[in-house]
């Protein structure tokens, strides 16, 4: 029986993490003292979408596992933003 | 001999018994038929709750009933068929006494999980049937709960809601285990290409039941909330949008109808080859076009709101990718027209059934281009076109998909025979019912007749008659296949292994089954569907 | 991994994907608010940043460095176990469900506050609102409150597997049941990295 992949993330890079991990959200707390109107929300969520990818990367040990559990992420969070676009197409145009 | 008696030769049904050992068994094949148990019980009773439905049909005004218990019935035929027995259906019953041994494994991934969600099931079919007795009045939303009527009316809607998330529950839980199933435990030398197709169509089935399936949960759990705590997403007098409930249900339940038809295709792709001694035609193609439908069937639900108000980009975006994802479904017709071309064709019933499947489907798929093509569209929404179609598709295509599948794998999962005689009569009324009660629907509804409607103008009488007299023949005809089934099953002949001349894995096992599948994983050399093989017993 | 081998343990990287798979659906799950949010936010723009106002962005931020933190604690436990260090993970899931509880005491208090305002849903101050303050806090109470739910979820999980480092079922050769622990404590916090500036920084 297998039994687990031999990657072993040591405390230190568990650390580091957390600190650009604190850091992308202290970004995000300062960034909306600047009036950037619409951009607001795209900034909000692009700063939001790289703490994500990095807790998905490095805590949910992502970047250690084989490409196929990479693949299957990546294709769930594509086909969600598919359907989101999908339906601003009725609300856009509306 | 009977199969089951302490004396037959060692398999699932036998080597342990009593009430409790298969209620707490983790055999794969004995969840199948606690599932192929409870969901024809729902069936019947759906059924019965459909011809109830003709007969108040058969006559405009009241006949039988008054117009809130008709709405009642249909919403209750809508929930019960489409959450508890065709959704889970195939993949619950087929996929769980099939897959393993098809791929050569000794179970699924999870067995603890399978029973599990076997009882998660039964909780959330027992809650829907508990909506109709509960205190106050039987939910009659339809199975599609609509906002505002679905967050207004005072009926036992959240119950009937909660049933609906209960056995979503059920249906990602198996989804999940399908899909690590065949990704972890394919025999040794079993490469994804030489994977039989049933398997395939479950794999992009199970992809359907896990990403789909929350989507209406979420959006169920948002009217409850509607419901009880005015949240007001929907509600336009808060700010909220009806089309949004549309939009959200739609999400899921456009997918949905690919889980129930996916697994059928399956079937269907499993009795040609059999049936025909020769290999499937265009395996490769098969594979492709089910992740296809499964992929494409994510980004059509629109067509279900041509008249709802959205944009025009909207619809013309729904209605092209509509057109498209029937691509794939055409391509499988050819594939197993061509499969039967040049083959030794043997008319026994799960060739018979597999051939209408093939005929129904495609009506049912050509008055879905008419639905899907905007202009007509407008013509044909919510009228008994549409009634028609889906049950076209659904009865005539999962369904039939179904009872080829039950009349295929009988002999393996009983190791006893049916009268083929019995079958052939049975599958002929059932066919002419079937058609007689469906097909004026499209007449009618092209008319004019609108859906969910008790009462009617007289000038659709003829058509209706036609059709409650179609539900009558049906019903005898469903009787006739299933006394024959439940019949021969302690009184059939003993069954061999392989009395099809099948090539796939669970034909080289012995029926029924052993506990544990396989006394020696098998070490896969060649493809699925080679005939003239040594391994071929 | 067949059943004839009676090892109760499933093979790791079986349970793994197993588990990732329901990640995806609570990722659906959650989805489906965060499709209505999309749609609601486009057509009340200037109402959502309105109704932001009314949140408190220090116990938002505090509440997202507190998740943070608590990712770090859980993926570390999961550092000691692979060390065979049972003790110092058992020690870190403990200051994990701590961190789980000190979230849970400031939504406490959020949600308190909100309904010493009389500021709920279906309340005649909400229903006086303007409809896309309406929609701001439906979102806000629903996202947040099955958010809650969901910490809830994660702390029992936390809770099984560290009596289970203690039994010593969890160790060193077989830890999945520690490792998906971990993974749906993630889930919990990614979901919340992006209510926190959906709700809270649009201001």
């Amino acid at each position: 029986m297998k039994n687990h992949d031999n990657h072993i993330s040591s405390y230190s890079l568990n650390l580091k993490v957390l600190l650009i991990l604190l850091i992308l959200t202290t970004t995000s707390v300062l960034a909306i003292k600047f009036h950037f109107g619409a951009f607001t929300v795209a900034i909000a969520l692009i700063i939001a979408s790289v703490k994500a990818a990095i807790v998905l990367t490095y805590f949910m040990h992502l970047k250690f596992e084989n490409l196929l559990l990479r693949l299957m992420v990546g294709g769930v969070f594509l086909l969600f933003a598919i359907v989101v676009v999908i339906t601003f197409i009725d609300y856009y145009f509306r | 001999m009977n199969n089951s008696s302490p004396t037959a030769p060692l398999n699932y049904l036998n080597h342990k018994t009593g009430l409790w050992s298969w209620l707490s068994s983790t055999d794969h094949k004995r969840i199948g038929l606690l599932y192929l148990y409870s969901i024809t019980i729902f069936f019947c009773a759906a059924a019965v709750l459909g011809l109830l439905m003709k007969i108040e049909k058969i006559a405009p005004g009241q006949t039988i009933m008054n117009a809130q218990t008709y709405n009642a019935m249909f919403t209750l035929h809508g929930i019960i068929m489409i959450f508890i027995v065709v959704i889970p259906g195939l993949a619950a019953v087929f996929g769980n006494i099939l897959l393993p041994i098809m791929i050569g494994a000794k179970d699924v991934a999870f067995p603890k999980l399978n029973l599990f969600s076997w009882y998660v099931y039964i909780t959330g079919a027992c809650l829907g049937l508990y909506s109709q007795f509960a205190h106050g009045h039987s939910p009659d939303a339809g199975w599609t709960f609509y906002v505002p009527y679905s967050a207004e009316v005072d009926s036992n809607i959240v119950i009937a809601l909660t049933a609906a998330f209960t056995l979503g529950f059920a249906s990602i839980l198996t989804g999940l285990n399908f899909i690590v199933t065949i990704h972890r435990m394919r025999a040794p030398g079993m490469t994804w290409f030489r994977m039989p197709l049933f398997p395939w169509s479950l794999y992009a089935t199970a992809w359907i039941q896990l990403l789909a399936t929350p989507i209406v949960g979420i959006t169920l759990l948002m009217v409850i909330a509607e419901r009880t705590l005015q949240i007001g997403f929907f509600d336009p007098t808060l700010g909220g949008d009806p089309v949004l409930y549309q939009h959200l249900f739609w999400i899921y339940s456009h997918p949905a109808v690919y889980v129930m038809i996916l697994p059928a295709m399956g079937v269907v792709s499993e009795i040609f080859p059999t049936f025909s001694q020769k290999p499937i035609f265009g395996y490769m193609p098969i594979v492709f076009s089910s992740l296809a439908i499964a992929l494409v069937g994510y980004f059509v639900w629109g067509h279900h709101m041509f008249t709802s108000g959205m944009s025009y980009q909207a619809r013309w975006f729904f209605s092209f990718l509509t057109f498209l994802v029937a691509i794939p479904s055409a391509i499988k017709v050819f594939n197993w027209l061509s499969t039967m071309y040049g083959g030794s064709v043997d008319l026994k019933p799960p060739l018979l059934y597999a051939i209408s499947f093939i005929f129904l489907f495609t009506i049912g798929g050509f008055t879905g281009l008419t639905l899907g093509s905007l202009a007509t569209n407008i013509q044909t929404h919510n009228t008994d076109f549409v009634v028609a179609h889906f049950h076209y598709i659904i009865f005539g295509g999962m369904g039939f998909g179904f009872f080829a599948a039950m009349h295929y794998w009988y002999p393996k999962i009983y190791g006893r025979m049916y009268s083929i005689r019995w079958a052939n009569i049975a599958w002929g009324i059932l066919f002419t019912g079937f058609n007689v009660l469906y097909f004026p629907m499209f007449i009618i509804g092209l008319q004019g007749m609108p859906r969910r409607y008790f009462d009617y103008d007289p000038k659709f009488q003829t058509g209706q008659i036609i059709s409650s007299i179609g539900a009558f023949i049906l019903i005898i005809g469903l009787i006739g296949m299933i006394s024959n089934l439940v019949y021969h099953r302690h009184r059939g002949a003993i069954a061999p292994a392989n009395p099809w001349h099948g090539v796939t894995l669970e034909w080289q096992i012995p029926s029924p089954p052993p506990h544990e599948n396989f006394d020696e994983v098998p070490t896969i050399t060649h493809d699925p569907y080679v005939f003239d093989h040594p391994y071929i017993k | 991994m067949s059943t004839t081998e009676h090892s109760e343990y499933i093979d790791s990287d079986t349970g793994k994907m197993g588990m990732w798979l329901f990640l995806f659906t609570e990722l659906f799950l959650f989805g489906g608010l965060f499709i209505v949010y999309a749609v609601m936010r486009s057509k009340y723009s200037e109402d959502f940043h309105q109704a932001a106002l009314e949140l408190n962005a220090f116990i938002g931020a505090t509440n997202t460095v507190v998740l943070l933190v608590s990712s770090m604690t859980v993926a570390m436990s999961l550092t000691a176990i692979q060390k065979n260090r049972p003790n110092v993970a058992i020690a870190l899931i403990f200051v994990t469900l701590i961190l789980a509880g000190v979230f849970m005491m400031n939504k406490y208090f959020e949600w308190g506050h909100k309904f010493s305002l009389h500021l709920y849903p279906g309340s005649d101050v909400m229903k006086s609102l303007p409809h896309g303050e309406i929609m701001f806090f439906g979102l806000y109470f629903m996202m947040t409150g099955l958010h809650a739910l969901h910490v809830i979820i994660g702390g029992v999980l936390l809770t099984i597997v560290m009596f289970k480092l203690k039994s010593g079922k969890i160790n060193q050769n077989h830890y999945l049941l520690q490792e998906n622990g971990a993974l749906y404590w993630h889930l919990v916090d990614l979901i919340w990295i992006f209510l926190f500036p959906l709700l809270y920084l649009i201001t």
